[in-house]
């Protein structure tokens, strides 16, 4: 197979249809399905695929060894080739591929797919199946995939036949990596890998039914701009779709030509610098003061590629109770599904921001663009007087999680990617790390996974080896996926890992701390806590090959991370044992008002008289 | 809530049913009916999917279908634009005193008696839910033993097809 096939010239994006069309047909050859589906990957271009064989997958392995195009990462468990995947895609907006056998394989992949769907990953995954003749016998290792992976693909396929193999995976690519970005299964019987076939590139792609909407209705952009026109407190509310537009840069024209205060989500952390002085930070449950009242106070929402979700809005008839909304998205069920549209978009982000520039730049280059200036000083008020912080431990010797992940942002910089698991330690990666690009931030958004981070990490590691990439972890996620580390050090996948380690499942003793009268159910994970290690992170780190180092105290954390940003050859563990109360706020309770949001326990902002007056006149002008 | 007639021209291919079903229970819309087939375009099967729904969530339910890859059109039939129309089996007590009555009801509902024996009938009806409603209550003394029902099959009044305009933009 070295032979293989004359692809066109390398381009970074997964080729779509037309691409496909453009490119030279070639001559039909005889190969098994398993070759087929190798040639498929290689004419799509496909760099890196993380997965583990067994049974039904086998045959494809083969032909795969003699590949020089594609690499395929052996991983330790398939949940970390899923979230490699997703890590390789959120790094870079190609499509990521993971591989599995059927059955056990499969099932493995659903976590990572649920997850992938949920924040709009583009990813393909392969999987193997029993042979046609014995599907539905309950044979060994036989798992109906396909059907229990419906609710949590954007499509997925079940390939009998060796001849559908390249139309399946054309496809497969298109759709994940096209309209609202998605992970696609496709599911390869055991004899459509074996049977003979031929191959021949590109394959015609049959899709009546996928016409997703990229650019703009006109009529919707002028409605639009007649509303930030009119608007007195607007706010741009950025979203995760902002990023996978790849539309940071017009919209950072957009917000430089308007003077619109910004919120960026959880999952569109560096859409706009954090240092922008428009950036008002992230909204919702842990969002910044300034973000959640600036949302509050609002008479116009802009929300680009952001879904209104339950952990930004709070409860959500209480939401934004002023604001008229102008919603873009690419996903048309999207709009209006939790908060109606004044002034509904269907449209990719970059097209969006793009046409909406072109109608406010005429405007104002006629005198009528809108004037928000006296906005402008009311959030930035906000934002100079309720600024994120964190009060320092009472014992003064114990560490703050918080200070140890600003200085891993401060000493990495803004050019390196930051990959969160879930909890406390990934609302804090996502308050106290400086983004300045986006895809600097990954993590599980959407569906709260933990273990996304050591799997993830790899996988953006593996796309962009010359970057810095930082797993912020916490001690609870660690335990989940830290198998890969394996992976990574035998495949020379060198991540920094700092476990963020407090000994309990951090963000659910907050809540028992909050919630629950301080009854620790089940949140005590004995790894730093009373001196019990169990495991001991910095000897895990060393049997698995990788530099383990352990941090304790304030005055070391510094040095302690730069030891770790030297060393480049392997990963590096680092144990940041911190201190065990440290919560996180700002922080607005499940279910609750916006209204409501509290900068430390029992503390909501008083809001002085100007600020109101100010914020009340706007919106009655 | 009210009842909502969706048409869904869908490609004809394996588990685009279980898809179809599973988006709507998952999303937690009600179905009250959904009757599925071949179409005249040998490509393409049609369902027709009844639903107890709020208009927002109506709008959310289309837009979601109109989401699936497989899916190629979804159209709401209006009751007053639209022939909507349901087969029922029903299977009644029915011995020598009571037939003649019985009979006399088929006729009047303009049902069929498609199987006769000596203590049971197997009525065949089609129409509208009042009509068959009423003519249920009407059959309700005599004792139903068994009912069984189509679901809802309907089509837009008018010369205008939708299997055309599906294709054409497709």
């Amino acid at each position: 197979m070295t032979e293989t096939t004359t692809a066109a010239a390398a381009a970074s994006r997964p080729p779509t249809p037309a691409d496909l069309a453009a490119r030279p047909s070639q001559r039909e050859r005889t190969v098994t399905g398993a070759q087929s589906l190798v040639l498929s990957l290689e004419a799509l271009e496909v760099g890196t695929v993380f997965g583990i064989p067994g049974g039904a997958i086998l045959p494809a392995y083969d032909p795969l060894l003699d590949s020089v195009k594609v690499r395929h990462v052996l991983v330790r468990h398939e949940q970390g080739a899923g979230h490699a995947a997703t890590g390789y895609a959120a790094a870079t907006g190609a499509v990521g591929v993971c591989m599995a056998t059927s059955g056990p394989g499969a099932t493995n992949l659903v976590t990572p797919l649920a997850d992938a769907y949920m924040d709009s990953v583009p990813m393909v995954a392969i999987t193997g199946q029993v042979a046609s003749r014995v599907i539905g016998t309950d044979a060994f290792q036989e798992a109906d995939i396909r059907g229990i992976t419906m609710p949590i693909t954007k499509h997925n396929y079940l390939v009998t036949d060796a001849a559908d193999i390249p139309r399946a995976l054309a496809e497969a690519f298109h759709v994940a990596s096209t309209g609202r970005p998605g992970p696609v299964l496709v599911d390869i019987t055991k004899d459509a890998l074996t049977a003979t076939t031929t191959f021949a590139w590109p394959p015609e792609i049959d899709l009546p039914g996928y016409r997703p909407v990229t650019r703009p209705h006109h009529k919707q952009i002028k409605a639009a701009a007649a509303l930030i026109r009119q608007a007195r407190n607007p706010v741009l509310y950025v979203g995760g779709g902002v990023i996978r537009a790849e539309a940071s840069e017009v919209l950072r024209e957009l917000v430089e030509l308007t003077q619109i205060p910004v919120v960026t989500t959880l999952m569109a952390r560096g859409a706009v610098p954090d240092s922008h002085e428009l950036h008002l930070g992230m909204p919702g449950m842990h969002g910044s003061v300034a973000a959640v009242t600036a949302l509050q106070k609002s008479d116009l929402l802009i929300a680009l590629g952001t879904r209104f979700d339950d952990r930004v809005t709070g409860e959500l008839s209480s939401f934004a109770p002023l604001a008229k909304v102008i919603h873009a998205d690419i996903d048309p069920a999207e709009i209006s599904k939790n908060r109606v549209a004044d002034v509904p978009i269907v449209g990719d982000c970059k097209e969006v921001v793009r046409d909406l520039l072109t109608v406010l730049r005429e405007d104002i280059d006629a005198g009528r663009g809108g004037d928000y200036r006296a906005w402008r000083e009311t959030t930035a008020g906000w934002k100079r007087t309720y600024p994120l912080g964190y009060t320092a431990p009472e014992d003064e010797s114990a560490l703050a999680p918080q200070y140890v992940i600003e200085r891993i942002g401060a000493l990495t910089g803004p050019e390196a990617t930051y990959v969160a698991g879930v909890g406390q330690h990934q609302m804090w990666a996502a308050q106290f790390v400086q983004y300045e690009r986006p895809n600097a931030w990954l993590n599980s958004g959407g569906l709260g996974t933990m273990g996304y981070s050591v799997p993830a990490a790899m996988g953006a590691k593996a796309a962009e080896p010359d970057r810095v990439v930082w797993a912020i972890d916490g001690d609870g996620c660690f335990q989940m996926t830290n198998q890969e580390l394996a992976t990574c050090v035998i495949n020379n996948i060198p991540i920094k890992v700092a476990v963020i380690n407090n000994s309990s499942l951090g963000m659910v003793r907050q809540w028992q701390t909050l919630f629950y009268n301080e009854r620790y159910s089940n949140t005590d994970l004995h790894t730093a806590a009373g001196g019990s290690r169990v495991p001991d992170f910095v000897k895990l780190a060393d049997a698995y090959g990788c530099v383990g180092l352990r941090c304790e105290r304030p005055e070391d954390v510094d040095a302690t991370i730069r030891q770790a940003l030297e060393i480049n050859d392997r990963p590096v563990v680092i144990d940041f044992v911190v201190e065990r109360d440290a919560m996180v706020w700002p922080m607005v309770p499940a279910g609750v008002s916006n209204d409501q949001v509290t900068i430390a326990r029992a503390m909501t902002p008083v809001w002085d008289r100007e600020d109101d007056e100010a914020s009340e006149d706007g919106a009655a002008r | 809530m009210s009842s909502h007639t969706l048409s869904v021209l869908v490609e004809d291919k394996p588990g685009v049913l279980a898809r179809i079903s599973g988006l709507i229970s998952r999303r937690g819309f009600n179905i009250h009916s959904l009757a599925v087939g071949p179409t005249e375009h040998p490509d393409i099967s049609r369902m027709t999917i009844v639903v107890d729904v709020e208009s927002i969530a109506l709008e959310q339910v289309t837009k979601q279908l109109n989401k699936l890859v497989e899916v190629l059109k979804v159209v709401e039939l209006e009751e007053g634009a639209s022939v909507q129309r349901e087969v029922l089996l029903i299977k009644v007590r029915c011995d020598a005193v009571a037939r003649s009555q019985i009979l006399q009801l088929v006729d009047v509902f303009r049902a069929n008696v498609v199987d006769m024996a000596p203590d049971s009938v197997i009525i065949q009806t089609t129409g509208h839910r009042d009509k068959v409603d009423a003519f249920l209550a009407a059959l309700e003394p005599y004792g139903v033993r068994e009912l069984v029902q189509s679901g809802v099959i309907a089509m837009g009044r008018g010369p205008r097809s939708i299997t055309d305009r599906a294709l054409r933009s497709a």
